[in-house]
Formats: structure tokens, sequence, C-alpha cells
């Protein structure tokens, strides 16, 4: 079986993003880049797959601009087999990154598809659920471990409360959380064959699809910043300011 | 305006995420429906009934809706949300699992994680792990909207007398079955709701240690949370994790403890009334938003701050 699996290319999990002075967004100009880290649990598990037997081939799908590229390069020297960027110029919701994904599926038929459970730079926490509902299929989110047991996957979700494990019949969706596993690190000879391996790019715009954000974005401000705190010598003196602050 | 709040519970009881969704829609303001979809959940009824601000609560009763699948509450609710301007449930995982779902049905988008109520239709919402707040109008004729629950505070419990509607449900959908759940016993109170919350993260060193952490809460009556990478070491389970990926809590005191303040571990808990960090590396990031800091070892002072308290 396919599996496709989606990545976008965020902002590194280590940058301290500043907000732009005139409210319209978030400076992304030259700062580092990369494979958001859901994203790179969801390849590897698509990989993990493909060595146990179960996967025949890992297609990387992301959605996004030209340097988007560079993230499906990464993908490639995981160990995807190809890649397919969605050129968009403008990023699309996640209804729109949805439907375009749900077009993908159709045409490669893969019996999974794994998306992060969130993207770490617009939080939203909706792709994959989207996908699912709009292919109407199950989806097994915030994964934490995936058994697959014929056509379908017992599936180990994080919630508030603990664990719960579900199954779901193929074709599914699902979203990783941190935990499923620990993402590989390519090596060099992968880099170097990854740059052989085949991109393929198609216009957003060639789907048909109705892109036009549902949400206006009004503006963009950086949170309040907390007032400056102070280094007490030992417990006692915490204790002791708890007590004045009227906290304990 | 109609409201609509999608209830969360376990069918013994009302989720107190909800009491704090119920405030967002006060604040948006017009009539409140409460959705009880789940099975034999006759207590979580009668509780959803007398929350402050209740008209209606609408009673969904089906073995497909015990276990809380987003595929068959979804279902559910994507019957009835065109009777309502809005739809709201708990940006929990709970409410993260089932709400993108009926918004893609209904072809429309949901607003995420809401903080703030600007107006009926503009909402504020965190992005960048919180570093950067957003503003947004929604243009699609239902709000879908996951309400971030320590932004809002909870409405009374009584106070209300709400009439109950049975909805009947149609077919369960066939490709997901529930099988087991995990449930993190804890003597503790819940994290989420909890006045005092004591986190330990890698500097505890290990699972045994992590009992200094357990034991202080115990002291406090505090709830017991952790870093990702406490939950990764295996120190503490999985429904411990505050942060980006795990919860977000905002008690009136929170500990940090070994925890260096990663950003995205402050996404979780920055809003906190009073941040008391211990840490023995005076450079450590936690320090920049600590209201109190101790530059210690923890083993030594944890154990004279319990002998204090
Ligand atoms: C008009 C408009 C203005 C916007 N303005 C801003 C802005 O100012 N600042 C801002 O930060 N964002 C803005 N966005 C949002 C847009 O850039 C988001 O990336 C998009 O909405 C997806 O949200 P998410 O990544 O949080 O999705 P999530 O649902 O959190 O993503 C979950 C998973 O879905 C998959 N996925 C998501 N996106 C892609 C993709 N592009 N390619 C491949 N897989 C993907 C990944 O597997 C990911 O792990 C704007 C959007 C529009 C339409
Ligand atoms: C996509 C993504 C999402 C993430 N989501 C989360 C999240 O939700 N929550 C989260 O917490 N993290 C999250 N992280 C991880 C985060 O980046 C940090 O790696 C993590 O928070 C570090 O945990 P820590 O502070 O316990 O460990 P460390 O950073 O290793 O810090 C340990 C601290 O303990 C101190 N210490 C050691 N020994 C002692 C001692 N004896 N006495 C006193 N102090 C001592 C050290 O000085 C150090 O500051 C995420 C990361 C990514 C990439």
């Amino acid at each position: 079986m396919k599996v496709l699996v989606a990545v976008k290319r965020v902002v590194d999990y280590n940058v301290r993003i500043r907000v732009k002075s005139d409210g319209s967004g978030v400076d992304t100009d030259n700062v580092v880049m990369s494979m958001n880290p859901f994203d790179e649990n969801g390849l590897e598990e698509a990989l993990r797959m493909k060595q146990a037997g179960i996967a025949t081939e890992v297609i990387a799908v992301s959605v996004g601009g030209e340097k988007s590229q560079d993230t499906l390069r990464s993908a490639l020297a995981m160990g995807a087999d190809r890649a397919i960027l969605i050129k968009a110029d403008e990023a699309p919701e996640p209804l729109g990154i949805a439907k375009l994904l749900a077009k993908i599926v159709e045409q490669e038929d893969p019996q999974v598809a794994i998306l992060g459970k969130q993207a770490i730079d617009d939080d939203s926490n909706q792709t994959g659920q989207m996908l699912a509902a709009l292919l109407d299929w199950p989806q097994g989110t915030f994964a934490s471990n995936a058994e697959f047991d014929g056509d379908a996957i017992n599936l180990t979700r994080e919630t508030d409360a603990g664990l719960e494990t579900i199954k779901i019949n193929l074709p599914a969706v699902i979203t990783t959380d941190l935990r499923l596993n620990d993402p590989r690190l390519p090596k060099l000879p992968d880099i170097m064959k990854a740059k052989k391996k085949p991109i393929d790019i198609v216009e957003a715009s060639s789907f048909g699809i109705d892109l036009s954000p549902r949400l206006e974005v009004v503006g963009v401000a950086a949170p309040a910043e907390r007032e400056p705190g102070i280094i007490v010598a030992d417990a006692a003196e915490l204790v002791e300011k708890l007590k004045e602050a009227g906290a304990l | 305006m109609s409201i609509l709040v999608i209830a969360e519970h376990d069918n013994a009881s009302l989720n107190a995420s909800t009491l704090s969704t119920l405030a967002a829609a006060a604040q948006i303001g017009g009539d409140v429906t409460v959705l009880v979809a789940g099975h034999n959940a006759g207590a979580v009824v009668t509780e959803a009934q007398a929350a402050s601000g209740v008209s209606k609560v609408l009673v969904a009763d089906d073995a497909a809706l015990a276990d809380g699948l987003a595929e068959n509450i979804s279902a559910l609710v994507v019957e009835i949300a065109s009777n309502f301007s809005h739809v709201l449930t708990a940006a929990s995982n709970f409410g993260k699992n089932f709400m993108p779902r009926v918004a893609a049905k209904l072809d429309m988008m949901q607003v995420s994680d809401i903080v703030e109520v600007v107006t009926a239709d503009t909402f504020v919402r965190p992005i960048y792990a919180g570093n950067a707040l957003m503003t947004v109008k929604s243009k699609d004729s239902v709000k879908l909207i996951t309400v971030r629950s320590t932004a809002f505070d909870a409405v009374a419990e009584t106070g209300g007398s709400a009439s109950t509607e049975e909805l009947a449900f149609g077919e369960a959908f066939a490709g997901t079955s529930f099988v087991s759940r995990d449930v993190t016993v804890s003597e503790r109170p819940e994290l989420a709701t909890a006045r005092i919350v004591v986190s330990g993260g890698r500097g505890v060193g290990s699972k045994e240690q992590f009992t200094i952490i357990d034991d202080l809460a115990e002291k406090l009556g505090a709830a017991v949370g952790a870093s990702r990478a406490a939950v990764d070491s295996g120190y503490a389970p999985n429904d411990c994790q505050v942060g980006q990926t795990g919860k977000v809590v905002a008690p009136d005191i929170y500990f940090a403890i070994g925890i260096s303040g990663a950003i995205q571990h402050q996404a979780g808990m920055r809003e906190s009334k009073i941040i008391v960090a211990i840490n023995k590396d005076d450079e450590a990031p936690i320090f920049q938003i600590a209201d109190y800091g101790i530059v210690a070892d923890l083993f030594d002072v944890v154990p004279e701050l319990m002998a204090k308290l």
C-alpha cells in the first residue's frame, strides 16, 4: 500500500519569533525554517511501515511556495520515495490544505495519510481531522502508537486523561504526537541520493478548488510581557513572599 | 444569536472545561443550548441543566456516543449546527478531535483555541506557542470555535434550570471502534483546574526521584505537572505534560522545578498568576518569566520548602 505523508515548512522550533511592528503578521524573513516536528514523526512512521513490509511507497506532500521544496528534499533524504509540491503563494487555511490533500489522495489512492497533530506555527490542529472528514475516512488523532492488524490499525491516542486505544479500518488518517517515534537523522549519502529523487510540482489553482480564506486576519500582536521577578535566597524567603502576596 | 455548546464529559460528570466554554458563550451573548452526547449520562444532563446561563439541554443517548468518538459526535453536530449562529466546545483533546471534522463537513473554517471574544465574529487566538496573538474574523455563517478554558472564568455550576429535549442519533460510523482506555488515576486535583501546580522537569533525574514532586504537591494540595522531557523520560504520565503540545494551565501558583523553561513549555504555563522557578542554572530561561526564583539544587530546596509549609 501507498502511504501519503503531509509535511509543512515552518519556522524552526528554536527560533524566537518576532511580531511585525505593523501588526500584519510574524516576521519570517531570514529565520531558520525546518520541517514541522510532528511531520518528521509522521514520515518516520511511514518509513517504518515500509521497513516492516506494510507500505510499498512513501509519498511526501507539501503545500506552499517554491521554498517548500527544501522541506520535501529533507523528506526525501529521510527516505520518502517521491514528493509532490502543491504550489500556492498564499498559504491556504487548514480547510483549503485538506481539500488539496484530498485531491492528491484521489490521484494516488494511498491507504493511510499521516499528518502532524498540529503545525507549530499556526497551532491550528485541524488539517488531519478535516482531511478525514472530506474523505469520510476514520481518524486516529494524536497517535503515540500504531499497530497494524490486517485491514485495521490499533491506534493508541494521547488524551487529557491518559491513553486510549481505538481500532480504525483502512483507509484512514493518522495524526501524530511527538511520542509516536524518534525520527531518524538523514545520513550524508541519503542527502546526496535525495537530490536525484523526483519532486512533482502542481499548481494549487489547477485543482479548481475555492481556496479563498474564510477567516480574515485582523491583526497580529505580541503578548503582554510579564513583570520581571526576583531571585530569593532560600525556601524560607520564598514562603514569606508567597504569604505576602496572599497566595499561600 | 443562538449558541450551541458541546459538553465534554465522561458520562458521569461534566468536565469543568464546559463551564469555561459557557463563559465564552456568555461573552458572545445570546441563547445558549448545551448538547450532551453520551450514553447513560443522566448525571451530566442534570449538571448541564443547572449550569448558569443555559436555556436548553439537548440529550443524545446512544452506545455509539459513549466514548467520545469524533466520527459519531461530529455526525450528530453536523445535523444541527445550521440551527445556530455559533458552535463552541473546549480546546481540549476531546474538542480538538471532533470539531475540525464538523467544520470540514460543513465546508467551514474552525477558529481554534480562542482566548478572547472581541465581537460575535472576531476572536483572538495564540499562534507560535503563544508568542503571538492573532485576531481573526470569521466569515462563515456558523462560527465554529474551540475555547481555551484557562482564558475564561467558569460560569457558576448552579442557578440554571434549563429544559431538556431528546435528539435522535443516526447510524454509528462503521470504520472506527473504541477498544480501551488507560486513565491515569491520581489523588491529586485535576491539572487543568488546580489552584496550585507543581511541575518537575528533566532536572528531577528519574522516575523514583520524581516522588519529591509528588510529595510537595501533596503538601500543597496541588496538581502534578511535568515538562515534555520528564514525560518522554518516563518520570510522569503523558497527561501531566504542560506546554504547546500538552495542557495549558493558569493556576494561582506554578512551581517549575528542574525545568529549563523552553518556549514550548512556557506556552502552557505563562499565564499563571505567580510562577516560582527552582533551578541550579541561573541562566535558565524560566527565570525570565518567574516571579520568584531560587538558584539552587532542587534536592536541597524542596525538602526545606516542605519543612516550612
Ligand atoms: C489570508 C490568510 C492569511 C494568513 N495569515 C497568516 C499569518 O499572518 N500568520 C500565520 O502564521 N499564518 C497565516 N495564515 C495561515 C496559514 O499560513 C496556515 O499555515 C494554515 O492555515 C495551516 O494551519 P496549521 O499549519 O496551523 O494547520 P494544522 O492543522 O495545525 O497542521 C497540522 C498538519 O497538517 C499538515 N499541513 C498543514 N499545512 C500544511 C502544508 N502547507 N503542507 C503540507 N502539510 C500541511 C501537516 O502535516 C501538519 O503537521 C494565513 C492564512 C490565510 C488564508
Ligand atoms: C514541537 C515541539 C513541541 C514541544 N512541546 C513541549 C511541551 O508541550 N511541553 C514541554 O515541556 N516541552 C515541549 N517541548 C520540548 C521543549 O523544547 C524542551 O525540550 C523541554 O521543555 C525541556 O524539558 P526540561 O526543561 O525538563 O529539560 P531541560 O531543558 O533539560 O532542563 C532541565 C533543567 O533542570 C535543571 N536542573 C538539573 N538538575 C537540577 C537540580 N538538581 N536542581 C535544580 N535544577 C536542576 C537544569 O539546569 C535545566 O535547566 C516541545 C518541543 C518541540 C520541538
